[in-house]
C-alpha cells in the first residue's frame, strides 16, 4: 500500500468530485481538500492534470490520479485492507458495476442538465422523459446488484452507490427548477427508497451540497453560461 | 484448456471491429477456448439483442450464459477470471493500474473519435482537423509510453497488457487510414517509441491472428464512406 499525503483538487458542485469525497470519507482517509475555480484554472490543477485540466484530481504523495471512476478503483485497490471494499467481490459483479457506472456517466448528467438547458417546453418534456427512462433502467440495475439488500453494494455503500449518489441533490435541484418529478416513486420505487437510505449515510451527508445551494448555482448557470434565462 | 474446467465461453463479434479485437486478444493471451459468433454487418442477431439490450453492440462476452458488455470491461473481466492462465493483463501496483485505466479512458475519449473522424468527416477541412487531433493524441500517448513502459517493449512491461490491448486493437484501422489517405499517423521521427511498440504488438502471435488485414479494412472503409456520404445528416 502506497504511503503519502492525500490532497484532492475539487469543485463543490461537481458530482465527479463529490463521489471521490464520499469514498475517502467512507474509508476514513484524511485529506486536504483544495477548492478550484474551474473557470480560472490554477497552476496546481494544470500541473497535476495536464491532460484534461479538470477536477477531481487525487494527489497521493507524488502520484496524480485523475478521472473519478479511476480514482474510486485506486482507492479500492490501494486501501483494500481498510473498511468495506469499494467494488464488489466477484469478477462478474465487478463487470456489472463497471457497466452501470459507465452507463450513468454516459447518459444521466447530460439528460438532467438537458432539462435545465431546454429553451422550449417540448425540449424540456423530451429531456424529462429521457431522464425517466434512464432512472427506470437504473431501477432494474438496483434490483439486480443489491440482491435484496439496501445498497447497490449490498449491505454497505460501494462504487455504484457513490457514482449515482453523487447526483442525488443535483436531481432534486433539477426537480425544483423544472417542476417535474424525476425520482418518481411510482416509476422507480426501489431507487427512491435507496435514495433516502443513501442520503442518511454519513459520507453522503458530509459530501453532498444542499439542494438549496445547488438550485441557486444551477439558476445562476441558466443565466450566465447556458443563457436559457435572461438576467433580471 | 485453461484451468477453469468446462466453462462455456462465447464471444459475439465481427471481424473488423477493433472493440471485438480487444476481447479476442485478451481471450487468446489467457488461452481461453471460446466460440466466436460473427454478427453480420448491418444486422443484429436475436442473441445480441437479448445479451446487450441497452446498447445492442458488440463485443458481448457470454460466460456460462452470463453476458458481459463493453470491450475494456470484458478485458478486465477476462483478467479477473482466468487469473492463473497466461500473463496478468493488469500490473500489480494500484497506481500503475490507475495509469493503465486513465490512458485507456483517454484512448476511448479522445483518440478513437478523432481517428474515425478521419473517415467520417464530410469535408476536407473537417478531415484535416480530425487528423490533427489524432496526431496530437498519439503524441501524448508517446509521452505516456515513455513513462509507463519503463524501458520495456509494452505499456504492460514485458508482456502485452490492458492499455496495449486498448490502443493496439486500433492498429489495423490506423494502417488502413494511412494507406487510404497517404499520410502517416505513427511516425519514426515524431512517435518513435510507439512505432517500435506497434511492431512488437503486431508481431505477437496471438495478436497477429486477430488483427484484421489492412487491405480488407480499406475495402470495408470505402463501403462505409459511401454510406456516410449518401446518408442524411445526423440530427
Amino acid at each position: 500500500m502506497a504511503e503519502g499525503e492525500l490532497k484532492l483538487l475539487g469543485m463543490w458542485a461537481s458530482p465527479f468530485v463529490i463521489r471521490v469525497r464520499m469514498m475517502l470519507e467512507e474509508k476514513g482517509l484524511s485529506y486536504e481538500y483544495i477548492e478550484q475555480d474551474v473557470f480560472n484554472k490554477s497552476e496546481l490543477l494544470l500541473k497535476h492534470n495536464p491532460t484534461y485540466k479538470k477536477v477531481p484530481v487525487l494527489i497521493h504523495g507524488d502520484r496524480d490520479i485523475c478521472e473519478s471512476l479511476v480514482i474510486l478503483e485506486y482507492i479500492d485497490e490501494n486501501w483494500s485492507g481498510i473498511g468495506a471494499p469499494v467494488l464488489p467481490e466477484t469478477p462478474y459483479e465487478r463487470a456489472i458495476a463497471r457497466f452501470w457506472a459507465a452507463y450513468i456517466e454516459d447518459k444521466l448528467l447530460l439528460s438532467f442538465i438537458g432539462i435545465l438547458r431546454a429553451t422550449t417546453e417540448e425540449a424540456k418534456a423530451e429531456k424529462i422523459a429521457e431522464t425517466h427512462t434512464i432512472l427506470e433502467m437504473l431501477e432494474g440495475a438496483f434490483k439486480k446488484c443489491s440482491t435484496g439488500k439496501g445498497f447497490f453494494g449490498g449491505d454497505s455503500i460501494g462504487y455504484l452507490d457513490v457514482t449515482l449518489g453523487s447526483y442525488l441533490t443535483w436531481i432534486k435541484a433539477a426537480e425544483r427548477i423544472s417542476g417535474a418529478k424525476l425520482l418518481d416513486e411510482t416509476k422507480m420505487p426501489l431507487l427512491v427508497e435507496w435514495g433516502k437510505r443513501f442520503l442518511a449515510v454519513d459520507c453522503a451527508k458530509k459530501s453532498l451540497p444542499s439542494v438549496e445551494r445547488l438550485e441557486k448555482h444551477a439558476r445562476g448557470l441558466q443565466v450566465t453560461i447556458w443563457k436559457v434565462v435572461s438576467a433580471n | 484448456m485453461a484451468g477453469s474446467g468446462t466453462s462455456d465461453v462465447k464471444l459475439l463479434g465481427a471481424w473488423a471491429s477493433p472493440y471485438v479485437v480487444r476481447a479476442r486478444i485478451a481471450l487468446n493471451l489467457k488461452e481461453v477456448q471460446y466460440e466466436f459468433l460473427e454478427e453480420q454487418f448491418g444486422t443484429k442477431s436475436e442473441l445480441l439483442l437479448k445479451s446487450n439490450p441497452i446498447y445492442k453492440k458488440i463485443p458481448v462476452l457470454i460466460h456460462d450464459e452470463k453476458p458481459v458488455c463493453e470491450s475494456m470491461i470484458i478485458v478486465q473481466y477476462i483478467d479477473d477470471v482466468w487469473i492463473n492462465s497466461g500473463p496478468a493483463l493488469m500490473p500489480a501496483d494500484a497506481y500503475d493500474r490507475a495509469l493503465q485505466r486513465f490512458w485507456t479512458v483517454y484512448v476511448d475519449d479522445k483518440f478513437v473519435p478523432s481517428l474515425f473522424g478521419i473517415m467520417r468527416s464530410p469535408t476536407e477541412e473537417a478531415k484535416a482537423e480530425a487528423k490533427e487531433q489524432a496526431l496530437a493524441s498519439l503524441q501524448l500517448l508517446e509521452e505516456a509510453f515513455g513513462k509507463i513502459s519503463k524501458g520495456k517493449p509494452f505499456f504492460g512491461g514485458d508482456t502485452i497488457g490492458y492499455l496495449d490491448i486498448a490502443l493496439g486493437s486500433f492498429l489495423g484501422w490506423m494502417k488502413a487510414f494511412e494507406e487510404m489517405n497517404g499520410f502517416k499517423l505513427l511516425d519514426d521521427t515524431k512517435t518513435p517509441l510507439l512505432c517500435a511498440w506497434a511492431d512488437n504488438f503486431c508481431n505477437n502471435e496471438v495478436v497477429g491472428a486477430v488483427i484484421p488485414e489492412t487491405a480488407k479494412l480499406v475495402e470495408l472503409a470505402k463501403v462505409m464512406q459511401a454510406r456516410y456520404k449518401s446518408a442524411p445528416p445526423a440530427n
